[in-house]
């Protein structure tokens, strides 16, 4: 299993802090391409638009990526992130 | 030598500072302070600020952040606290506090720190004042404070010491 997790602003537009996504039968990996194509899938075109929004970033077991072709495997935790601000 | 830590509960300036102070030696002969209160949104003392967090990755970039200050300055101990949860207005909700040698580096860290936590902390906040609430993004004054912050390398004025 991957797990994805949505906050702040991203929760609210696809309506869930978290999904579990299965990496296909018989393989170890899958592509995040692939789990975004999933997630299109499970969220709908306003979900995926919203997560696919050039002010979000992605971050694989807590670290910012951009390569959309980074191999997840099962036990990975996807995130996706809206602007953020602190202070 | 830090302390990072992302806390609900409210923090104790006095406290912290002599916590910090225990930390200290004798070279030390600087601490700067940064505390940030929620104020209130166009005068809506209803206002309510509601922080939420990624744990685990917040504190990184907390850490990371202050690695990036020790880096350029020469720093003695810093402490950095960050509130999540429902905030009202005049509650505390960030403390920065930075030691060193002479007054430049702890000055200029403690300002780095506290812009930098503006862009690059992994925080949201959502305001909610009335009936309206909105998800606050880092202001465009905010970025460009940061983006000097960056460039500038920890450069310090030399006449600046003492």
């Amino acid at each position: 299993m991957i797990r994805v997790l949505f906050f702040a602003s991203l929760k609210e537009a696809v309506g869930l802090d978290h999904w579990e996504c299965r990496v296909p039968q018989g393989g170890v990996s899958m592509p995040l391409d692939a789990l975004l194509s999933a997630l299109r899938q499970q969220l709908g075109a306003a979900g995926y638009a919203a997560l696919t929004a050039e002010n979000v970033r992605i971050a694989l077991n807590q670290e910012f990526i951009d390569d959309r072709a980074a191999e997840l495997r099962s036990g990975d935790e996807v995130a996706f992130l809206p602007p953020v601000t602190g202070g | 030598m830090n302390d990072i830590r992302v806390q609900t509960e409210d923090f104790s300036m006095p406290a912290e500072w002599e916590r910090l102070r225990a930390r200290l030696d004798a070279e030390a002969g600087a601490v700067a302070a940064f505390v940030g209160l929620v104020r209130e949104v166009q005068g809506d003392a209803s206002t309510v600020l509601s922080l939420e967090h990624y744990p685990g990755m917040t504190e990184k970039s907390i850490a990371a952040i202050v690695a990036e200050a020790e880096r350029r300055w020469s720093l003695a101990a810093v402490t950095v606290i960050h509130r999540v949860g429902s905030l009202r207005p005049t509650e505390q909700i960030v403390l920065v506090l930075t030691a060193s040698r002479h007054r430049a580096e702890s000055l200029a860290a403690c300002g780095y720190i506290i812009d930098c936590l503006k862009t690059d902390a992994v925080f949201w906040k959502r305001e909610a004042a009335g009936r309206a609430a909105r998800w606050v993004e880092a202001t465009s004054d905010d970025v460009q404070r940061a983006a000097r912050q960056r460039a500038a390398g920890g450069a310090l004025p030399q006449s600046n010491r003492t």
